[in-house]
Formats: C-alpha cells, sequence, structure tokens
C-alpha cells in the first residue's frame, strides 16, 4: 500500500494528459457532441472503450493476466438508470463531466472550477440525504452482471459486437462529416 | 508559446484506451474522477456533523479506509489536475478563461456549470460512478449496469439539448 498513492498520482497524471490533448478540456467542444457538431466524445470514448476491452481480452487469452484480479462492477439497474439520465441533463448544462472539469480547470477554465465546486456541492448533498434513499440505493441489485450473463453469450461475441459497431459508427461520422 | 491543435480523436482514445488498460493491469482497478469529490464530501459531512454520520453507511465506507487522505481517486484526480495543466501548458493552450456559447454571459454561465456539476453529481452517487468509472472502465469489462449508465447518459443528453440550446449556440 506504500507505493499506491504515488501509483494513483502517476495513473492519473497520464489520465489528464490523454484528455487533455484530445481537448477535453473545452466545454463547448464537449456539448458539441449533444448538438451534433462535434463528435470528439463519442470517437475518444469507443476507440479508448475498445483499446482497453482488446487488450484485456487478449492479455487474458495469452494468460499474462489472471481476469478475476479485476472486479467486476455490480449492477443495481434501478438507480444506476436515473443516475445516468440525471447524469446527462447535468452534462448538457455544465458542458463538462467530472474528469474533465478537472482537465478544463487546470486548464484555466472558469467554468471547469465552477463544475467542480457544482460536484462537490451535489455529493455533500447525497452524503446527508443517504438516510432518505438508502432502501431505494441499494434495490434492484443485481450483482456482478456482466452483458455476457444478460444476453448468455460468451465474451468473444460481445467483444466482436462492440469493436464491430464501433467501426461502423466511426466510418458513418467520417462520411457524415465529410458531407458538410 | 503557439496554441496548438488537439490530437486526432482516435489516436487520443487508442493513448486513453492504454491508461485504463495499464490501470487494470498495474492496479486492478478502473479510472474514476466523480468517486474523489464523493469521499472529499463524506469526510467533510461527517466532520461537519454532530453525529458523525455513524449511522450512514454511505459515507461510512468512505471513511472506513483511513480517510480521503489514504483514498486512491483522491491522488489520481490530483493527477488529472497535474497532468490537465502539464498538457495544457505545453500545447499553448493554459488560458485564464470561462468558455461559453457566444450569446450566454459569464455569470449565467458559471451558474448552469455549477448546478451541472451539482446534478452531475447526485447522477454518479446513484450511478456508483460517472463518465470515467462507469462508462469508460465498466464499460471497457462489459458491466452491464456500466453500459445501461452509458445508455441513460446519452439518451438523457440528446433529449435535453434542444431546450437547452441558447446556451450552447
Amino acid at each position: 500500500m506504500s507505493d499506491a498513492p504515488a501509483l494513483a498520482l502517476l495513473i492519473g497524471v497520464a489520465f489528464g494528459i490523454a484528455l487533455e490533448q484530445a481537448g477535453m478540456g473545452d466545454a463547448r467542444k464537449l456539448a458539441g457532441q449533444f448538438y451534433l457538431r462535434d463528435f470528439t466524445v463519442f470517437k475518444l470514448m469507443f476507440s479508448a472503450i475498445v483499446t482497453a476491452m482488446l487488450g484485456g481480452f487478449w492479455l487474458a487469452q495469452a494468460g499474462l493476466i489472471d481476469p478475476a484480479l479485476i472486479a467486476m462492477p455490480e449492477t443495481f439497474w434501478l438507480p444506476q438508470l436515473v443516475g445516468g439520465l440525471l447524469f446527462g441533463l447535468g452534462f448538457v448544462c455544465s458542458g463538462l463531466c467530472p474528469g474533465t472539469a478537472c482537465v478544463a480547470a487546470a486548464s484555466g477554465s472558469g467554468d471547469g472550477l465552477a463544475t467542480m465546486l457544482g460536484l462537490f456541492a451535489g455529493l455533500l448533498g447525497c452524503a446527508f440525504g443517504y438516510r432518505w434513499i438508502e432502501p431505494w440505493y441499494n434495490g434492484t441489485a443485481l450483482g456482478p452482471l456482466s452483458l455476457m450473463q444478460v444476453f448468455g453469450v460468451r465474451q468473444g461475441v460481445i467483444v466482436f459486437v462492440i469493436v464491430a459497431t464501433a467501426l461502423a459508427a466511426f466510418a458513418l461520422l467520417e462520411r457524415m462529416e465529410r458531407h458538410r | 508559446m503557439t496554441r496548438r491543435a488537439p490530437l486526432d480523436p482516435y489516436l487520443a482514445g487508442v493513448a486513453l484506451g492504454l491508461v485504463l488498460l495499464g490501470s487494470f493491469v498495474l492496479s486492478g482497478r478502473g479510472l474514476g474522477a466523480s468517486g474523489a469529490f464523493a469521499s472529499v464530501a463524506a469526510h467533510v459531512a461527517a466532520s461537519s456533523s454532530a453525529t458523525g454520520l455513524d449511522d450512514n453507511a454511505y459515507v461510512q465506507a468512505y471513511l472506513a479506509d483511513g480517510g480521503f487522505a489514504a483514498d486512491w481517486l483522491v491522488f489520481e484526480v490530483l493527477g488529472v489536475l497535474a497532468g490537465g495543466a502539464l498538457s495544457a501548458f505545453a500545447g499553448g493552450r493554459w488560458q485564464l478563461r470561462v468558455t461559453r456559447g457566444a450569446s450566454v454571459h459569464r455569470g449565467p454561465r458559471l451558474l448552469f456549470a455549477f448546478a451541472g456539476g451539482a446534478v452531475m453529481g447526485i447522477g454518479a452517487m446513484l450511478a456508483r460512478g460517472c463518465t470515467s468509472g462507469q462508462a469508460l472502465s465498466g464499460g471497457a469489462l462489459l458491466s452491464a449496469g456500466s453500459w445501461l449508465f452509458m445508455l441513460a447518459v446519452f439518451a438523457a443528453g440528446y433529449a435535453i439539448a434542444p431546450l437547452l440550446r441558447r446556451l450552447w449556440s
């Protein structure tokens, strides 16, 4: 545990650099995703997901990592659905998400700082308000549920479908952007 | 220093994916952001409450492993701030500013940013993570809840965007 803060810091620095290099410190660029003006968010997110997913899949297939060491997150479908809807609403109001708000603030943006303060205020409210939503917050618990279990197929099938969908979407976006 | 344009999004995405994969392999966990805010907020809430919120399981879970000074995500987000600043300086993009749509004044823009942050905070609490912890990390792990969260974020974003068009035009 003694070297953990150093590793966390290092991973964070790399994360911050990747986001900033992609232009994610600019709220207009992120908001543009929701007005079909700028698809950087989609391209960045899905090429990152595909890269990490394929990397993890092949490293595990080759026996170089034990996939059991990385815990599958637990699913609580109703609070996660409602949480996602609220998050999307806040995302368009701010133009930034929590990670990109940090990058924006660190590159001099006042709206990034205001978003960070808002996040803190919202989560402070959640800490005090938890007692009123506790049963609902912990309800609809499905445990560490994977897409493989939901659809009853092997991991390779899900990986293939996600890669194929992402590549098709990228091709479509590039075509759309050339034609305007 | 000249201001350089951002990296190609696919190239940046592959780099981001390698950072995420590196985090999985080296630390056994994905990336995160909202959790650091949640951790600090839980500590502030506990220490500002007369009871210490000791019957609040949500707050206590954050206090359990030695406080936010020992929290992995707090260090990670400090790293994100440092990395973001470093990268902006290097690219000539560091600038004091309020990024906003052409027809919005500075004050309302900051209010919307604060309110948006607060709503995202509540959303991330309910979802057990944000675009980093759920969408990116849980998405790459093929978690069902993470993909549900991601679809809900985009669905709500596209549904509300027309009503907030003035903010970004």
